[in-house]
């Protein structure tokens, strides 16, 4: 975007909104809404609070652990769902129906089968984010061209080298649906552990708004915010580094 | 009619030939699902190291049947003998163009043209040097290093061409090759192919739905009907090999073969 000609960053966008946030903020009308200023200052002792680093430590952890099982399961399941037609039909309902169901419902059910703890957090994570990688991996493997499969077919391919063309053939798309499913899986990191409540980044929001630490609260949610939106950014410049896939697909 | 030697030859006869056949079709039928026939019937013989045209208008089989030679589809009935040996899978003797170039989009001009030699097993260096020849004599010298989406259509079918021609295969089928490129690029490329089977002295198969490419390119041309597909017709041009493209295009027994074809084509499009 430009203005009198002077092209403006991107981020500029940004900061009228948080100029807006600071004048709502100083103009105290509403106790949730601290200035955020204020916010940006509880910001400092959060990241600085013992408290914070363990939550962060645990919630980091089962963050990884979830999401790397959503990446083996999702990236398996889409491809044989993309290859295999018998597959595909019994599993196509239950993707879809897991991808817009409320899971966040589910997870008390998680509770009871993986008790109060981590396990219950690595499950709800890999809920969140498996399925957008299943389905979008299968849709990247149904688009391979047919004439690339009879290529390596014809040129004598084996079963490694065929399976290696399938998934960098695919890889556009398997990568879109790992974008997604990572922002999706903080999704799932912090609803999974606000249902717990007694562990990570989920004890510590139970904790600041029980005691009205409002600043502190909205510190950690600018905090996991900019989290999934890097994690997310970081998958899209991958993404964009293989653009010219896209190209000569067709 | 002024075509000297043209033999037109009736529903699936047999041309008599003393040259050594490399691939026989033998009474070769493909019906999809249970009742749709793309082939019936189909008896041919290919001669080796000559370019062989398959013609016809859209549903006649023409991409089926070359499948079929290729090992990319069963056949239903009958059977394809490739040197004498019956064949049901790719082999290291046949080398398909596909319409589409089927280029690996990650991979550089050399990389796609050495493709087939990887899959055999050459060494690195070896596959190089083979592809990188071949790269050169499809006139992509300086785009060794180049992906597929910096070149246009007519060049990544030259890639699609290196790659055939790398794996030193005796029969090239070509699956409608220049149909993606547009009209000046396919009249050059039509004239390189011709150029390029002198030098070769391969033996080529090739689709096509148009009338010109099949007569100016061929040594013989087989012409398909449709619903079911059946051999209507095999053609051998006559015509003088000393001339031009440009002559070529003008020449008297070129345009009455092209105009022959079509009146024998013309009624199965609709």
């Amino acid at each position: 975007m430009t203005l009198y000609g002077r092209k403006i960053p991107k981020m500029a966008s940004l900061v009228v909104w948080l100029i807006i946030w600071e004048i709502v903020g100083q103009l105290d009308l509403l106790m949730l809404f601290p200035p955020f200023s204020s916010v940006l200052m509880a910001m400092g002792e959060v990241v600085t609070a013992r408290s914070f680093n363990e939550a962060l430590w645990i919630t980091a952890s089962s963050y990884a652990l979830g999401m790397g099982l959503a990446l083996v399961v999702g990236i398996t399941m889409g491809i044989l769902m993309g290859l295999f037609k018998p597959i595909d039909n019994m599993l196509n309902m239950w993707v879809n129906v897991f991808l817009s169901a409320p899971l966040s419902a589910l997870v008390p059910i998680f509770m009871i089968l993986f008790g109060l703890g981590t396990p219950t957090v690595v499950v709800t994570v890999f809920m969140f984010a498996v399925w957008i990688i299943v389905l979008d991996t299968r849709a990247g493997v149904q688009n391979i061209s047919p004439s690339l499969m009879e290529m390596s077919h014809s040129f004598g391919a084996n079963r490694f080298e065929r399976a290696k063309i399938v998934l960098l053939a695919a890889l556009p798309e398997i990568l879109a649906g790992i974008r997604l499913g990572l922002v999706r899986g903080v999704k799932g990191v912090v609803i999974g552990q606000l249902l717990v409540s007694i562990i990570g980044v989920g004890a510590l929001f139970a904790l600041y708004q029980q005691n009205f630490l409002m600043s502190h609260f909205w510190a950690l949610i600018v905090l996991l915010f900019t989290f999934a939106l890097t994690m997310a950014d970081l998958i899209g410049r991958l993404e964009k580094r293989i653009e010219y896939y896209a190209h000569v697909r067709s | 009619m002024k075509i000297a030697t043209a033999e037109f030859i009736q529903n699936g006869a047999q041309p008599v030939t003393g040259a050594n056949k490399i691939i026989e079709v033998k009474n070769v039928s493909k019906v999809y699902g249970t009742e749709v026939v793309a082939l019936k019937d189909i008896n041919l013989d290919f001669e080796a190291g000559q370019l062989t045209s398959l013609l016809g208008p859209s549903g006649c089989g023409k991409t089926t049947l070359l499948k079929i030679i290729a090992g990319l589809l069963p056949a239903t009935q009958g059977d394809i003998l490739v040197n004498g040996k019956k064949v049901t899978a790719p082999g290291p003797e046949r080398a398909f163009v596909f319409q589409d170039f089927a280029l690996l989009p990650w991979a550089t001009v050399l990389d796609n043209a050495a493709f087939g030699l990887k899959m055999q097993g050459k060494p690195k260096a070896e596959r190089d040097d083979i592809a990188n020849h071949y790269v050169k004599e499809v006139g992509l010298d300086g785009f060794q290093k180049s992906y597929p989406h910096q070149l246009s259509g007519g060049m990544r079918q030259r890639v699609g061409l290196a790659r055939a021609l790398s794996v030193n295969a005796d029969v090239l089928l070509m699956d409608e090759p220049f149909s993606a490129v547009d009209e000046q690029t396919r009249r050059k490329f039509q004239e390189d192919l011709i150029r390029l089977r002198e030098v070769e002295k391969k033996t080529f198969i090739f689709v096509t739905h148009s009338i010109e490419e099949a007569v100016y390119v061929s040594d013989r041309i087989i012409l398909l009907s449709p619903r079911p597909g059946r051999v209507s017709e095999i053609i051998d041009p006559d015509i003088p090999s000393d001339i031009g493209p440009d002559e070529l295009r003008r020449n008297e027994v070129y345009l009455e073969t092209v105009e022959n074809i079509w009146h024998g084509i013309k009624k199965y499009v609709d």
